[in-house]
This record gives structure tokens, C-alpha cells and sequence, in this order.
């Protein structure tokens, strides 16, 4: 086998990036800008980047894009959907965004069925801000906000937003995926891939949750950070295909 | 075509239809629901775009989002909801992005009630959400000036590329008058601006994140040019019996009516008054004011709040004429016979003949 290593067309070149080393949002980044140009679909997308470390997505990403307000992406993209419907939209947000500020938003437009995708990357922790805790993170996990470790006394429990919106009628296809290994990156392509099928084929929402790697937040090694979300954040949500209602629409 | 009877609502909602308006997004808050209702049984039949919305914060997120696009879009609220969108109003600004936002105000702080109010004049005129921005504000006198500022709310917008707001009350949005509406608009020139996807061509992104403080600033300043330009240019007031007055009365939407009755009533006390009425509240209408105290010392400010509009009074005139204020808060609607009583009251105190 051929090995292929070519430049995606929707990737922009020379730019540095900001991510720190070992972060997911480069690799999901990447995944996204080759199915845009696999699927055909670059010219016709506009994509929302939120608040958060990928707010300065439309530096990496070579596609109209406009920034949301933290927590606003979804709304935005009904915004964007509704008044064209003919364009191919996409959210890529975080956890605080789409799990906390944006829960509202997250929930309603999932169950309004609209018909864009949204990528959302659980990473556990808030990035841009330094690590705070998340209402993604898992138990006795340590944050700059959970010192002692999150205590369900007063922090509450981890958020499975992914599972709570794949049980709406609107919700077509949600999976959640990890970018631990080689093979769960590969999968994590294929998620992304059917979630843009199904709204190339107009079916509905889909929400592909993507469980990242924080190496600067976890305060951990890139290796023992790929390690923790097999061993803990894997454990806390499980990877695999929470609806798929392709067949039915 | 022929005049039609019907609700300031109703108008406002019409008069965004003709005005090629395709896409509303609202979440339903009393005294404006049947602006919304109206967009939800005319504008998805007709082809547009009708969301009721899970917030006001959604809502005006989902303007954004179609604004982006370059369609026209509209949002319509009232003041508690008004403040839930102020988020997104920072952002429109900031993208520079057309947008029309209908205040239908009611009695506040907090949920207040639903009664006909003027206490959002601050938060409308002084920009109301975060950041270094303003906001056009008209303010309409009549179910007809409803109609026809709505319509020229989209032009502003457009031309200008930024969020305007439509300062009504509960008073305005209920009452039924007869309406000739502008005729529909047929077609709008393209949007160069806007994202439409980037085609062949080379790709495009609007953002309000600006971290390099030189640019952030170059960009400040370019809002700035902006509105000074929005300031020389549609700036709007209306003057009415003005022309002989001794007294003028400074009061804008629903209060200027009532001035306009209680005027005719000291007038036929001898009392020259008159009114200048406020159009756009934000530009405000310095300059007559300015003007006006060559030949006028006494200006009577009249609002349905503690006194708002007062401040940009004071602010252009500065210490050159009397300024005395009435003002009726929390929903209470003046009667032209108790505002007539107050105008009459102090142009006797000013002249010294105390009753």
C-alpha cells in the first residue's frame, strides 16, 4: 500500500499553530479539512468556531467560517442553516461551550433536528482559561477549580450531554470517539465522515464527540495523556455509536 | 393602496416583511407576542424563516448566525428579554453585522411588569452590552411611524452595517391605528460582505477576537468614524408647535403624544409650548436643542422613567436654559391634563407668578 501524505486543499500552509504539543484540536482539525475535500464539500461549508482554544480555528481551517460567542455556536448555525439551507454548516465546539454556557443551545437545536453537524471536543478540562474544571470531568479529577479533585458533594457529576441529545427524534447520528490510538483516530474520521453524510443526505442532526487529549491541563506526558483516556476518561464515557437513525428518515 | 387598521405589532412585523426581512427569530415575552405571532403565520408561507427560539440569548445568536449570511433578519423582544440579547448585540457590532431589534418596552427593574414603560433608554442609547460600541435607536410616535421606521430600520442597517434597534413601548405595540404601508421591496443589492461559502474563491472569516491591542484599537476607532457618520447623517426629531414657543417640552414615543395633547391644552391658556420630539434617541438631537436656546429658557423633559432622556437634555444643553423633568415610572401612563398641569405649574413658577 501506497502511503499518502498530500496536503489537504481545505488546510491552510504556513501557519503556525497555537495548540500546545500533544493537543487533539490539530488532528480533528486535519480529519475535518480532508473530509471536506474528500466528501466535496469545502466550497459550500461555513463552519463556526467557538470560544474557547479553537476560536482561532479560521487560522487553520481554509473555509468560511464566523465566531461564536462561548456557549452560542448551535444558535448560530440555525441562524446560518435556516437562511441557507443549501450550505453545508458545521459547529466545532469544547466542553464548557457546548456542555455548560451552551447547554440551552446545544439541547433545543438538537432537538429541532437541524440539520448541521456539530464536532464536539471533550477534553475534560477548560483549555483557553488554564485548566478549570469542566462539567465533563470525572470524578477526583484535579483542576485549577477542583483542587482536591471533583467531589460529586459539590461539584456535581460528569455530563454525558452526547447520550442525553442521541435519544431526541432530531438527533440522526451521535457517536463518541477518542483520539488515543492510531486506530481510534481512524474511527474518529469515520465518525466525522458519517455525521457529513447524513447532513449532505439531509437527515438530520449529528453530533460526533471526540474525547481529547489535554496534555498542558492534565499535567501529564502526550503518551500518558493518550493513556489516561483509555484508562479514566474512556471508563467515564464510553466510545461507540450512541444513535444512528439514518435508516429510519 | 389603502390604509389598514392594526395593532403597532402587527405593523412592525408587516412592515419587516416589506422591507424584505426573511428571517425572525424571537421568544415569546408580553406586551410584543403578537409581533412574533404575526411573523410565524406570514413569513414561513411566504418562504422566510420563522424560529421560535429556546432564549432571547439563542435568539439573537441565530440573527447572527443569519445576518452572516446577508439575509435581513429580525428579533423582537421586550426589556427583560432585551437584556438577554444585549450579548449578542456586542457581537453584531463587532462583526459589523445588519440586524433590526424591536424593544417593545415594558415596566422594570427585573421582571417589572407588563405595563407601557421608557426606563430602557439608557440601555438602548448608551449601547447596552459589552465593548466600545452604539447602537442606532429609533424611537416611533405613531402606529404609522412604526411602520415606516421599521422600514427604514433594514436601509440603516444595511448601509451602515450595524445592529439598529426599534425603541417602542407596550402602549405602541397595542394600539390600533390605520397603516398605509411602504410597498414591498422586489429586490436588495448583493451583500459583497457576506459569507456565502467560499466557492472557487479564497476563504473568509468575521470575527470579533482581535488580541493584537494596535488592531483592536484601529478597529474601535473605525466604529467610531461609523457612527460619527450615523450622527451627521440620520440624525431625526420632529418639532410641533415650536415655531412661536416660549416652553419647548423634549419627550419621545408614547409621552410625546400625550405632550402633544396636554400642548394644545395650555395653548389655549395662553402658554406658548411646544415640542421637539426625539426621532433618533441614539444620535440624539443635540444640535436643535443647542439651537434652541438662543430663543427658548425653558425645556421640560417628559418620560415614562425617573428621568433618562434627561441626561442627554442636560448633556446638550449644558447649563444654557431651565430643565425641569416629569416623569412617570413602573408602568403608570400620564394623562395629557396631569402633564398640562405640570407644564403649567412651571412656566408660572419660572415667571414668578406662583399660583
Amino acid at each position: 500500500m501506497k502511503l499518502k501524505n498530500e496536503w489537504p486543499i481545505y488546510y491552510k500552509k504556513d501557519v503556525v499553530t497555537h495548540y500546545c504539543p500533544g493537543c487533539g484540536h490539530g488532528i480533528v482539525h486535519r480529519i475535518v479539512a480532508e473530509l471536506l475535500e474528500e466528501m466535496d464539500l469545502g466550497k459550500r461549508t461555513i463552519g463556526v468556531n467557538p470560544a474557547g482554544c479553537a476560536v482561532l480555528a479560521y487560522n487553520y481551517l481554509d473555509i468560511d467560517m464566523i465566531e461564536a460567542a462561548h456557549g452560542r455556536g448551535t444558535a448560530i448555525a440555525t441562524g446560518i442553516k435556516r437562511a441557507r439551507p443549501d450550505l453545508f454548516v458545521l459547529s466545532y465546539q469544547g466542553d464548557g461551550d457546548l456542555s455548560a454556557i451552551g447547554t440551552a443551545e446545544t439541547i433545543h437545536s438538537a432537538n429541532r433536528g437541524e440539520k448541521f453537524t456539530v464536532i464536539f471536543i471533550n477534553n475534560a478540562v477548560y483549555g483557553m482559561t488554564g485548566g478549570q474544571m469542566a462539567p465533563t470531568s470525572v470524578l477526583d479529577q484535579q483542576t485549577t477549580t477542583s483542587p482536591m479533585g471533583r467531589s460529586p458533594d459539590v461539584d456535581g457529576y460528569p455530563l454525558h450531554i452526547t447520550d442525553i441529545v442521541a435519544k431526541f427524534h432530531g438527533v440522526t447520528y451521535a457517536e463518541r470517539v477518542s483520539l488515543s490510538t492510531p486506530k481510534n483516530i481512524r474511527r474518529t474520521k469515520k465518525a466525522i465522515q458519517i455525521a457529513f453524510e447524513t447532513q449532505v443526505d439531509d437527515l438530520g442532526y449529528s453530533i460526533v464527540e471526540v474525547l481529547s487529549p489535554c496534555p498542558t491541563n492534565w499535567k501529564m506526558n502526550t503518551v500518558d495523556s493518550c493513556k489516561w483516556i483509555d484508562n479514566v476518561l474512556e471508563k467515564e464515557f464510553p466510545l461507540g455509536v450512541l444513535t444512528d437513525k439514518r435508516e429510519k428518515k | 393602496m389603502n390604509k389598514i387598521f392594526i395593532s403597532g405589532n402587527h405593523t412592525f412585523a408587516e412592515a419587516a416583511i416589506r422591507a424584505g426581512c426573511t428571517c425572525y427569530f424571537g421568544y415569546p415575552i408580553t406586551p410584543q407576542n403578537e409581533l412574533g405571532e404575526y411573523m410565524a403565520a406570514n413569513l414561513r408561507n411566504n418562504g422566510g424563516v420563522f424560529v421560535q427560539s429556546e432564549s432571547e440569548t439563542a435568539a439573537i445568536n441565530m440573527v447572527i448566525g443569519a445576518a452572516a449570511t446577508g439575509a435581513r433578519v429580525m428579533t423582537s423582544s421586550s426589556s427583560p428579554g432585551i437584556s438577554l440579547k444585549q450579548e449578542g448585540m456586542s457581537f453584531l457590532a463587532g462583526f459589523e453585522l445588519p440586524a433590526v431589534i424591536i424593544n417593545v418596552m415594558r415596566g422594570g427593574p427585573g421582571l417589572g411588569n407588563i405595563a407601557p414603560a421608557q426606563g430602557d433608554y439608557f440601555q438602548a442609547t448608551r449601547g447596552g452590552g459589552h465593548g466600545d460600541y452604539r447602537t442606532p435607536v429609533l424611537a416611533p410616535g405613531s402606529v404609522q411611524e412604526i411602520a415606516d421606521l421599521t422600514y427604514l430600520s433594514f436601509d440603516l442597517a444595511d448601509r451602515y452595517k450595524t445592529p439598529v434597534m426599534i425603541l417602542g413601548d407596550g402602549m405602541m405595540g397595542q394600539t390600533k391605528e390605520p397603516v398605509l404601508f411602504p410597498e414591498k421591496i422586489k429586490s436588495l443589492p448583493e451583500k459583497e460582505w457576506a459569507l456565502k461559502s467560499r466557492g472557487d474563491g479564497p476563504s473568509r472569516f468575521m470575527a470579533s477576537l482581535v488580541l493584537d491591542t494596535a488592531e483592536m484599537e484601529r478597529h474601535n476607532w473605525k466604529l467610531e468614524r461609523k457612527y460619527q457618520q450615523i450622527a451627521d447623517n440620520e440624525t431625526r426629531y420632529e418639532l410641533y408647535k415650536m415655531d412661536d414657543a416660549e416652553v419647548a417640552i423634549i419627550a419621545y414615543g408614547t409621552t410625546a403624544r400625550i405632550a402633544k395633547g396636554a400642548i394644545n391644552r395650555i395653548r389655549n391658556e395662553g402658554i406658548k409650548a411646544g415640542l421637539v420630539r426625539p426621532i433618533t434617541l441614539w444620535p440624539f438631537p443635540k444640535k436643535i436643542l443647542q439651537e434652541l436656546t438662543r430663543t427658548i429658557n425653558q425645556f421640560i423633559v417628559f418620560e415614562m422613567s425617573t428621568g433618562q432622556m434627561l441626561e442627554d437634555v442636560q448633556l446638550s444643553i449644558g447649563g444654557m436654559a431651565d430643565i425641569s423633568f416629569h416623569g412617570r415610572p413602573g408602568g403608570v401612563i400620564p394623562t395629557p391634563a396631569e402633564f398640562a398641569r405640570f407644564v403649567y405649574r412651571e412656566y408660572q413658577e419660572k415667571k414668578g407668578l406662583k399660583s
